[in-house]
């Protein structure tokens, strides 16, 4: 199994929780890396253990941590009524929250080949696919190519638009999450094209890194989203 | 025979008798496809892949040749490649310079397709002009004093430049500008293709336009106002591309690494010496028959 969070970092979340009950302040929620349900080679070879290792580990990590960060710093500037200090922290708050939310979908859009990553997508969201956009070959040419075009960091999503209940592929810049281009998208699929996503194996050909990442992919959860969402 | 002239618009690398360039100056020189195939290989070539001032292995160990060899040989040279696909579909963006290019198709703001790799061929070129084997350390003379000036010590402006590099969220790039107007350096970030080169426009212009008036009358004061108010004299590329296979995610030791040991000085000395000297005389006054 991948590394488990640290029991040290359990202890001193709890016991700040607990002094922070004892002062009478408000203790925030603080958010923590989730587990990999996947050893990190188990993707192997569409993506590499130590892109997954690297990913996980200081990535999100890294979103997880700066976004606890600006969470208490914006608890604090709240509390004292620094009405500057909230606005400047949105920043950081959207890009390192928007980080631990992606990053958060994506380890669960993938699994390996022998846990059903890479199948076909069964059911309602099958039948939807073929719907919208003629076949999966047909979705997965345009997510691909879209992700390819992408200019800079970002995610490219196929997401599940609540209120006109039909499927979109959608593109987004850096790390905000499919929500800030919809009030109603539901993301179903995520692929991750920031550089870190793929370069110490595919180096700077990200459509190669594209036509191998469908092998990986985990239809299994996003159909699971998709017909709690329909229900 | 190669029919290759070089002139300050565009130039060619590819040496092959089938070369066909597109130059502002030579207005009688038409575009003919070589329908044969006479040695073997056609190529239109607008703008060329400019090697770095350096041996791609000159700057290890703190930027490896690896890095070099795909960052160059690859992402700046796909650029180019791009640049010159997109520029040989049709006349609309003939005869600029690459700056001009730039600024023509960031279209203020709404970027035709050809501004990402013509931006980004600019970046990169600058780039690789802003490091030097033995580089890093501290700036000497005129630089320094500028930047103590400016930061109020060289340790305020590392800190300046690294808080800016980190901060950059997503992939962008790092800038150390000269502000010609207000004749003072700062540090300023940039995202995806974007530079500080896009910024001039809509700034000189409107001055320029309050100016154009008292041109006759005050014949000096309009010569002050030109183009390139943001003039770039150092820059980092933090696209994750640039120090992925060295450092994985360790941006800020990269960016220490480039303070310490990859800046070129020599270069930003060079660059604010031809700003300065732009700033103090103007544009020469050519004489119109």
């Amino acid at each position: 199994m991948a590394i488990r969070s640290l029991a040290s970092r359990r202890t001193l979340t709890g016991l700040k929780e607990t002094s922070s009950r004892l002062l009478g302040l408000r203790s925030i929620q603080t958010f923590t890396l989730p587990d990999l349900p996947y050893d990190y080679s188990a993707l192997e070879p569409a993506i590499s253990g130590e892109i997954m290792q690297i990913h996980h580990q200081k990535h999100h990590q890294a979103y997880v941590t700066n976004y606890n960060n600006a969470l208490e710093q914006l608890d604090q500037a709240v509390n004292k009524g620094d009405a500057s200090a909230v606005v400047k922290l949105q920043s950081a708050i959207k890009f390192n929250g928007g980080g631990h939310v992606n990053h958060s979908i994506f380890w669960k859009n993938l699994a390996p080949v022998k846990e059903g990553g890479g199948e076909p997508p069964k059911g309602s969201l099958g039948g939807a696919i073929d719907t919208h956009f003629g076949s999966l070959e047909g979705l997965v040419k345009k997510m691909s190519a879209e992700g390819a075009a992408l200019q800079g960091s970002g995610w490219v999503w196929l997401g599940l638009d609540k209120e006109l209940k039909k499927l979109v592929v959608d593109t987004t810049a850096n790390q905000d999450p499919l929500v800030t281009k919809g009030g109603s998208l539901v993301p179903l699929v995520g692929i991750d094209v920031w550089e870190h996503a793929y370069y110490l194996q595919y180096k700077n050909v990200r459509p190669e890194y594209l036509k191998n990442v469908w092998k990986v992919i985990n239809w299994k959860y996003a159909s699971e989203v998709y017909e709690k969402e329909c229900k | 025979m190669a029919s290759c002239v070089v002139t300050t618009s565009s130039f060619c690398t590819v040496s092959d008798s089938s070369i066909r360039l597109k130059s502002s100056k030579l207005v009688h020189l038409q575009r003919r496809r070589s329908l044969g195939s006479r040695g073997g290989l056609k190529v239109e070539a607008y703008y060329g892949l400019k090697t770095p001032p350096y041996p791609l292995d000159a700057l290890e160990p703190y930027m490896s040749q690896r890095t070099l060899e795909v960052h160059w040989g690859k992402h700046h040279r796909g650029y180019v490649d791009n640049l010159n696909k997109q520029l040989g579909k049709d006349d609309k963006l003939y005869g600029y310079t690459m700056e001009e290019l730039i600024k023509a198709t960031y279209n203020n703001g709404n970027p035709l397709p050809e501004f990402n790799n013509a931006a980004q061929v600019y970046n990169h070129d600058f780039f690789w002009e802003s490091m030097q084997p033995g580089g890093g350390d501290m700036p000497q003379k005129g630089v320094l004093e500028q930047i103590e000036k400016d930061f109020g010590s060289f340790t305020n402006f590392r800190e300046k430049f690294t808080n800016a590099a980190l901060t950059q969220f997503g992939s962008g790039w790092v800038w150390l500008v000269l502000k010609r107007e207000e004749r003072r350096l700062e540090v300023v970030k940039t995202s995806n293709a974007i530079n500080p080169l896009v910024w001039d426009d809509i700034v000189c212009e409107r001055v320029s336009l309050i100016f154009s008036c008292y041109k006759v009358m005050f014949p000096l004061d309009h010569m002050y106002f030109c183009c390139c108010c943001l003039q770039p004299i150092i820059s980092l590329d933090v696209w994750e591309h640039s120090y992925y296979i060295d450092y994985k995610n360790e941006r800020g030791k990269y960016i220490n690494t480039f303070l310490n040991h990859l800046v070129s000085w020599n270069a930003a000395m060079s660059r604010m010496a031809r700003a300065e000297a732009f700033v103090n005389l103007g544009e020469p006054n050519i004489p119109i028959a």
